[in-house]
């Protein structure tokens, strides 16, 4: 598997999103976050806490939330935070081997 | 009454966290305003934190889906406010400065035009003295983030109408507020017990008792609040909590709201809250 890395960028296979995501987490909520749980619902992530994170995968990831895509659901668990930014980049042509 | 939001016109006076917070419910409302502060540096960054909170409240789902964005205008100039149905004050929290701008617009607008303030602290009657016709002043709390909170609090000060009281519970439920009318006090209901609670919280990391994070943990893990009193601190602004304390102290003489050294030496080193970047906690780069 090719793992793009292009300067500045992280890397962007799943695995390393949701690695990166986790970390992040650990860093910032000072716990460790399973992949499927809802970050919502465990009270772990406020409502300003959200914004932070759609600002966060926008800089890190180069994609843009817009539209439909900026929606809670899609940042509810670190895997669909994870799926969200293949989409995105899937979208604009940045896919992991290209 | 007119609950119709097309019916609205605002216009709001100060560009900071809450004239931001306003403007973004309105726009998002489908209510046109005109955004007014005192240089185009600041109001560049207002349209940019707009557009930001704007972003915010459609993640949460905060808006409605059934009409289009209020247009948003930026102006340098008082005169462009003088065409609204309602002017918000919402500069900052100098008892000296809210009478000011007040007068200022109250000479500009029609007798028929609602004049709100937006004060944490100052009560509504006071201000009153500054306006021509005092019978339009209203006093109407908005809690940050304005577009997430539905509940506001609204101060009848002892010359608002019932006409203008009814105004402005039109405006509201045009916005999708929720509103609880409380009659006028330094601080009115909920900051007369939020802030002595902040800045007693202060005193406490102060005095070594206990960590920022333990207090808030406590507060909210045994209490249920949804945000601790610090997080909450960093939220409204330290700089703003100051001049807030400092109002309810020269009108009570409550030493508890005497606001501490901790949460003076803050605002010394320039460390107010979320805006800045810094405040009890740290927030990484500076947040929307």
């Amino acid at each position: 598997m090719t793992i793009e890395q292009t300067s500045g960028l992280a890397p962007v296979t799943a695995e390393a999103i949701a690695g990166s995501l986790e970390s992040f987490f650990t860093e910032r909520l000072k716990t460790e976050v399973a992949l499927d749980q809802d970050l919502f619902k465990s009270g772990l992530v406020s409502s300003m806490f959200a914004m932070e994170l759609v600002v966060h995968l926008e800089a890190s990831y180069d994609i843009a939330i817009i539209g439909p895509e900026l929606k809670l659901d899609n940042f509810r668990t670190v895997q669909a935070m994870t799926a969200l930014v293949l989409r995105l980049r899937d979208a604009e042509g940045m896919g992991e081997d290209g | 009454m007119v609950t119709d939001y097309t019916e609205h016109r605002l216009a709001i006076v100060g560009a900071g966290v809450m004239g931001t917070n306003i403007t973004t419910l309105a726009v998002g409302y489908g209510v046109p305003v005109v955004l007014v502060d005192l240089n185009d540096d600041v109001l560049s960054l207002a349209r940019t934190t707009v557009a930001q909170k704007l972003r915010h409240a459609q993640l949460m789902g905060a808006l409605p889906h059934d009409r289009p964005q209020g247009e948003l205008v930026t102006s340098v100039s008082l005169g462009d406010a003088a065409d609204a149905t309602t002017v918000i004050e919402a500069v900052v929290e100098v008892p000296e400065t809210k009478a000011k701008v007040l007068a200022e617009i109250s000479a500009l607008v029609g007798p028929g035009t609602t004049l709100i303030s937006n004060t944490s602290c100052v009560p509504i009657d006071e201000l009153a003295d500054s306006v021509t016709h005092a019978d339009k002043l209203v006093g109407v709390h908005f809690m940050n983030p304005s577009y997430l909170i539905k509940m506001v609090e609204v101060i009848q000060g002892g010359r608002t109408s019932d006409v203008t009281l009814e105004s402005v519970n039109s405006l509201l439920a045009a916005l999708g507020r929720d509103a609880l009318v409380v009659r006028d006090s330094a601080g009115f209901v909920i900051n007369r017990l939020l802030h002595p609670l902040i800045n007693s919280a202060a005193t406490l990391v102060q005095e070594g008792v206990a960590s920022v994070e333990v207090i808030d943990g406590l507060l909210e893990g045994c209490l249920g609040h949804s945000t601790g009193p610090l997080r909450t601190a960093d939220l409204i602004g330290l700089d703003n909590l100051v001049d807030s304390l400092n109002v309810l102290y020269e009108r009570r003489e409550d030493e508890s709201c005497r606001p501490c050294e901790l949460l003076l030496s803050k605002v010394r080193e320039g460390d107010l809250g979320r805006k800045s970047g810094r405040g009890f906690y740290g927030y990484g780069k500076v947040a929307s």
